[in-house]
């Protein structure tokens, strides 16, 4: 119920005198609600739960949080997927062990 | 997908699975309360994989269980009216009432559609000026603002045939009302990413404090519930009672400021009923009186009748409480499955009897 999911904002416009956007989901793109997360504009990743931006993903804590978590498994080689246009967290994850 | 992927490495998934059994020194029982968080958990059987001092009990984070048998009647009763056209979530529609769910009201010609968002039943309000469209307003703090976004609108934009149903519930009362309960084992709590995104975690502050257990909020992904099981029982060893956040990429302090201001807007505290549980006080949000004619309780005063008792075997509401497991109920999984469920933990894939179910655990398997 409480489900949401990261989705990167494409587009930006305003209908019924509020602020909405496109958002891409690894491909599908959806139309969302912005006005709760007034700070975002095309580019910014954001959480959607039943057609709003409930929350601004935080960049630079994933990529801190995903590295510690990353120490922690030990693993060697590793990049940070901290790309912006998102399809390099699938070429830049871990590799798995031999 | 980003921020998805990266959360489910089994190879980090297992270095936190050793630390948890590292850190463990005695029996630890912790509830995650979101069953979101449920569902991960069972599905990926993390479970079954943590060492076994730390038990997981199953909390009442799933509004579509604990909406009451009342009002789920209500929409059914409203439903059935050639005048009306109601909207819900699609979890709603398999919800047992007293004598039939919204399936069977539709089947029986009443106009009810499932929407992705609020926004989408105002839009069918839009569309359909001579029906009275009434949105199931079911959810936690996450859903709130959504929902307060489209009874706001509907005032702003003069949409008068567009009313909430509202079901509201918020967590903070609830963990309250377990912590309270007689024969309560929960020493810590897996706190709902979420709905923390909303609100924040300063109502959870003195909860931790004045109880001394452990709160972390935590996000949904299998290695952020590893994280935030892992702080608990860390908290746990050391004696310390605070409110941690694993899921910081998404959750501040604060929560979410603009989403907040539309909801007290929209919204104000009420006693609340939920469903295996009864009333726990000042636990649901109602619409405030300026928006009375927006309300479908007020439009369509009692719609339905006196709604019928629970099933006498089903134990949803100790399931709810995580004082039992699903597997505890003598019907769980043969007089009770997901096509024909006794009670709302087992409709919901957010149910932890319908997790349960799902994953394969079955009675003889556990108790073997």
């Amino acid at each position: 119920m409480c489900l949401g999911v990261p989705g990167k904002v494409v587009e930006v416009f305003e209908q019924d005198g509020i602020r909405m956007g496109t958002v891409d989901f690894g491909g599908i793109t959806r139309t969302a609600c912005l006005e709760y997360a007034p700070e975002v504009d095309v580019g910014s990743w954001v959480v959607i739960h039943v057609g709003f931006a409930i929350s601004v993903v935080d960049e630079e804590e994933a990529a801190r949080s995903y590295a510690l978590l990353a120490e922690m498994g030990n693993l060697e080689d590793i990049d940070l997927p901290q790309d912006a246009d998102g399809v390099r967290a699938e070429h830049y994850r871990p590799k798995a062990a031999p | 997908m980003k921020y998805l992927d990266e959360y489910r490495d089994d190879k980090i998934a297992r270095a936190l699975l050793d630390d948890i059994a590292r850190i463990v020194t005695r029996p630890w029982t912790l509830m995650e309360v979101c069953g979101g968080q449920t569902h991960t958990l069972i599905r990926q059987g993390i479970d079954q994989l943590l060492p076994p001092e730390v038990e997981l009990v199953h909390g009442p984070g799933c509004p579509v269980c604990v909406t009451p048998l009342a009002l789920i009647d209500e929409a059914i009763a409203i439903a059935k009216r050639d005048d009306t056209i109601v909207c819900s979530f699609g979890d709603m529609l398999r919800v047992p009432g007293s004598a039939e769910d919204l399936f069977m009201a539709r089947a029986a010609g009443g106009d009810v559609r499932v929407v992705y968002s609020p926004l989408d039943a105002l839009e069918i309000a839009r569309r359909n000026p001579a029906k009275t469209v009434v949105f199931f307003a079911v959810g936690f703090e996450t859903t709130a603002p959504a929902n307060a976004m489209a009874v706001k609108l509907a005032k702003d934009l003069g949409v008068s045939n567009f009313a909430l149903l509202v079901a509201h519930v918020l967590v903070p009362p609830a963990i309250m009302a377990i912590l309270v309960s007689p024969g309560n084992r929960v020493q810590g709590f897996l706190a709902p990413g979420h709905v923390c995104a909303i609100q924040g975690w300063t109502e959870y502050e003195p909860i931790a404090r004045d109880f001394g257990v452990p709160i972390v909020v935590t996000g949904f992904e299998p290695l952020d519930l590893l994280e935030g099981i892992r702080m608990a029982v860390t908290q746990l060893e050391e004696g310390r009672a605070e409110v941690e956040n694993q899921y910081v990429r998404t959750v501040v302090r604060e929560g979410n400021t603009a989403a907040l201001r539309v909801v007290d807007e929209v919204f104000e505290t009420c006693d609340r009923a939920w469903r295996g549980i009864g009333v726990i006080p000042r636990s649901g949000l109602r619409l405030r009186e300026v928006y009375r004619q927006h309300d479908a309780e007020v439009r369509f005063p009692r719609a339905a009748g006196a709604p019928a008792s629970e099933s006498e075997i089903c134990i949803a509401g100790e399931v709810l409480r995580g004082r039992a497991k699903p597997h505890d109920c003598p019907a769980f999984g043969t007089l009770c499955t997901p096509e024909m469920p006794l009670g709302a933990p087992m409709v919901s894939s957010e149910g932890a009897c319908a997790a349960y179910y799902l994953a394969g655990r079955r009675r003889e398997e556990v108790t073997a």
